[in-house]
């Protein structure tokens, strides 16, 4: 298979596993939806659970911290009736010095159906599945991808236009185009991204300076500038990515201040965006960085309502591949 | 097959029915072994009364395989290898001779540790070379004693698994070696341009957020150890070199007539980056597998004879590391056991029989089947070259070629070293390889001698398997026989013997 068509996205037969947004097409990307918004239909019922996965058992597998992610899936399978386990890094054997594999043996052995594993490492929960029957899931592996993350983000834009269009809105991305600044090369969240929002249809432009830039983009369905100013214009979403300290160390910027000055939402750039264009970010935002203090709280901000969408869609994949039958 | 019960015989041996191969030519020829030397070469010998007959119908018979870049592990890393695990591996492959590389835990960069592994190869199924480290602890800080080593018989230094970071000290490295008839190896790294990357940087690294090192990191310390020879007028040998630019660096440096060699592994003349598409750590090696590109560039360059020798890197791990994430799992990959069939599979079976010896990569493969590049089609290399790259050309770079009294100075019971790779001539050492070139066989891990797992050809066909090696006497067994059991156990049809005349490694086809 070449670079391209793995980029690009290949269909996905009985679907098991969720690695990486190509484990979908834009088929399997419009049912999470479809199943994300009856899920929203379901949380707003006074009890806001349903039976779909009762008798099922999720654990949670968090090699490196992320508090946020495990407890948005950990929602997720409790309001489908699953019953879940955690573990963490901190609180194994790991510390131990136990293997990945052992530690995941261990784990299917007490009898799972999913397993949903970050790690600080590329290419762990593929790893994984060779040592489980269960379903597994990726929360973020590493600098390579973070499916549930950019399946959320694509979600909270179809639902913001819907809601915008007084529920009637557009069936996929298609003719937005979507600027991702920031920390491309060491992002999981963009490499996600990226495939779902061009799965989609819609055209992404990735902003950074080239120090942030994969190495290669080949193959990729985006275009790329390292100036930010001039995208702002005609961009329907801006989605800005955390940009990490260590960065500095690894020189690849000067300071975060002079981030700040080129790449950062100030007020100023937020008054260059088109009045109807929207503000993203996956979390934790560092204000004064990436973002203005006061732009992150303007209306155009969908950051709050990505967090709430994270637990719906995450039912949602829960369902699609734990799942048979009606909700 | 041979019988194998040759001690109390009269030493001999009758290697019959191959087409001898060697630097002098290639001609049909039965070779008479006696004492572990060949005594007779002839279009056809009778084989003498109670002579081991190792047939060689169909097979090249060529002087053994020396082998410039092994990882025994031994001291330090017994649980992945060790020079007698290593020797037999070795043996299996065709090899009659190997450097081990220094770095051991500790690393032989003295001569108590360079002795304790040259004994440990006196009982080896081939002859053992060390490599000494070029700096203390191959730290980069300050010179091993050279001259201790070499008088030990040291003929290859080299910080490997690190390059000499330090220009300064790399020269004055040079220099000092300049006058010990010694020749400094380099692994060309430049650690910062490296910055920790596990696989290359390119279109893969991108795509599967794996830290990726450029070919410039390679390729800037290769220039500036060419800069050096050039300035110190010391020899130079340069590892596994990985990429066209190196090369094409190294094609530069010799017709400038610069004192300098080259090596490249099999597994970079198969492998591309595609191959870690998979996330399978087997593919994770140093240097990294490279494009495609890349790896038609280094098949030209070797098929030119600007790169001189194939070396193995076989660099063994105990299967549970090779069980860690890409990114925490250690480099390397075993090699020993394959190399001329992947080299010759490569470059030299390319008539129309090729493309299945490489395996197909079907759109449902997984991803370890991906980034395996078709072989030549039209075999830029012939077979006598490229035993030519694993024999007398490596033999030499090693100091291995010309026969010399034992290496250990008021050490060990005498005997002879070297005498690797010569022409398959009367008078000559029986170091010898039987290679059967239509062999087709599937690597089984599980029969492999090395005492570690991570081949990245495991399950894969391969056209060509060496079918004998016998190798002349060398020193006397200190314990008879005690080292063959675990071989005899491997190789039930073939098993290594040591008798009075050396050893005949017979491998199941």
């Amino acid at each position: 298979m070449s670079l391209d068509e793995i980029t690009t996205g290949r269909a996905a037969t009985a679907v098991r596993h969720l690695l990486s947004i190509n484990d979908l097409d834009r088929d399997g990307i419009l049912e999470i939806m479809r199943l994300a918004d009856a899920f929203a239909e379901v949380s707003e019922r006074p009890i806001p659970k349903v039976p779909a996965l009762r008798g099922r058992t999720v654990a949670t597998v968090f090699m490196e911290p992320s508090t946020r992610t495990r407890l948005s899936f950990e929602t997720a399978a409790k309001r489908l009736s699953a019953d879940t386990m955690t573990f963490t890094a901190a609180s194994s054997a790991t510390v131990k010095g136990e293997s990945l594999r052992d530690t995941v043996e261990t784990i299917d052995a007490m009898g799972i159906d999913a397993m949903v594993i970050r790690h600080h490492a590329s290419g762990a929960p593929l790893n994984v599945t060779a040592w489980t029957k269960a379903s597994v899931i990726n929360a973020g592996d590493g600098t390579h991808e973070h499916p549930s993350q950019a399946l959320l983000d694509s979600y909270t834009i179809l639902e913001t236009l819907r809601a915008r269009g007084g529920g009637d809105g557009p069936a996929d991305l298609s003719g937005l185009r979507i600027a991702i600044v920031g920390d491309i090369k060491h992002s999981r969240v963009a490499r996600s991204d990226v495939l779902a929002f061009a799965a989609l249809g819609a055209e992404v432009v990735l902003v950074a300076p080239p120090t942030l830039m994969p190495a290669s983009l080949e193959g990729w369905p985006v275009t790329a500038t390292g100036d930010f100013d001039a995208t702002l214009g005609d961009l329907d979403v801006v989605y800005l990515l955390r940009i990490q300290a260590e960065r500095l160390g690894e020189v690849l910027l000067p300071s975060l201040d002079e981030y700040h000055w080129r790449y950062g939402l100030t007020r100023a750039r937020a008054a260059a965006l088109r009045k109807d264009a929207l503000i993203m970010h996956p979390g934790p935002m560092i204000r004064g960085v990436e973002i203005s203090p006061d732009v992150a709280d303007l209306p155009a901000s969908l950051v709050t309502r990505q967090v709430r969408n994270g637990v719906l869609v995450r039912m949602a994949i829960l369902f699609h591949l734990l799942g048979s039958g009606e909700i | 097959m041979p019988a194998h019960n040759t001690s109390g015989h009269a030493g001999e041996v009758v290697v019959r029915g191959g087409t001898l191969v060697d630097e002098t030519g290639e001609r049909r020829g039965d070779v008479l072994v006696k004492d572990g030397r060949i005594v007779a070469v002839e279009e056809t010998i009778e084989a003498p009364k109670g002579a081991v007959v190792l047939d060689a119908a169909g097979c090249v018979v060529s002087p053994g395989l020396v082998d410039l870049h092994a990882h025994l592990r031994e001291p330090g890393g017994e649980i992945a290898e060790t020079v007698e695990s290593g020797s037999r591996a070795a043996a299996l492959g065709g090899y009659t001779a190997l450097v081990a590389m220094p770095n051991t835990e500790p690393a032989i960069d003295s001569g108590a540790v360079a002795r304790d592994v040259l004994a440990l190869g006196e009982d080896a199924l081939a002859e053992i070379a060390v490599a000494g480290a070029i700096t203390v602890g191959r730290r980069g800080e300050k010179l091993a004693p050279m001259a201790e080593l070499a008088a030990l018989g040291v003929r290859l230094f080299t910080d490997d698994g690190r390059g000499v970071q330090n220009s300064g000290l790399m020269r004055r490295a040079l220099e000092y070696a300049s006058g010990l008839g010694v020749v400094l190896a380099e692994h060309c790294e430049d650690l910062q341009l490296a910055a920790g990357g596990h696989m290359n940087e390119g279109p893969w690294s991108s795509r599967l957020g794996i830290a990726g090192q450029p070919v410039l990191a390679e390729e800037l310390m290769l220039a500036r150890d060419i800069a050096l020879v050039r300035l110190t007028g010391a020899p130079m040998h340069f590892l596994h070199l990985s990429t066209a630019g190196s090369v094409e660096l190294v094609r530069a440096a010799k017709a400038d007539g610069l004192a300098v060699t080259a090596e490249v592994t099999p597994h970079h003349l198969v492998l591309s980056d595609a191959a870690v598409q998979g996330y399978d750590p087997v593919f994770k090696v140093n240097p990294p597998l490279r494009s495609a590109s890349d790896v038609a560039a280094l098949r030209a360059g070797l098929a030119s004879g600007v790169i001189d020798a194939v070396a193995t890197d076989h660099a063994p791990h105990a299967p549970e590391r090779k069980e860690e994430p890409f990114d925490e799992a250690p480099s390397g990959m075993l090699g020993l056991e394959t190399a001329l069939a992947v080299a010759y599979g490569a470059l030299c079976s390319g008539k129309g029989r090729a493309a299945a010896d490489t395996g197909g990569s079907g759109p449902g493969g997984s991803g370890a089947e991906h980034g395996w590049v078709a072989p030549e089609k039209d075999s830029p290399m012939s077979l006598r070259d490229l035993i030519g790259a694993f024999s007398w050309k490596p033999a030499r770079i090693a100091g291995l070629f010309a026969e010399t009294k034992g290496g250990l100075r008021g050490g060990f019971r005498g005997g002879l070293r070297g005498g690797q790779g010569g022409p398959i001539q009367p008078g000559a050492v029986a170091h010898l390889s039987v290679f059967d070139p239509s062999a087709q066989w599937v690597v089984d891990v599980a029969r492999q001698a090395s005492r570690s797992r991570n081949t990245p050809y495991a399950g894969r066909r391969l056209t060509g398997k060496v079918r004998h090696r016998p190798r002349g006497r060398g020193r006397r067994p200190r314990r008879r026989g005690a080292a063959m059991t675990p071989a005899r156990r491997r190789c039930p049809a073939g098993p290594g013997r040591r008798s009075a005349v050396g050893e005949a490694v017979g491998v199941r086809p």
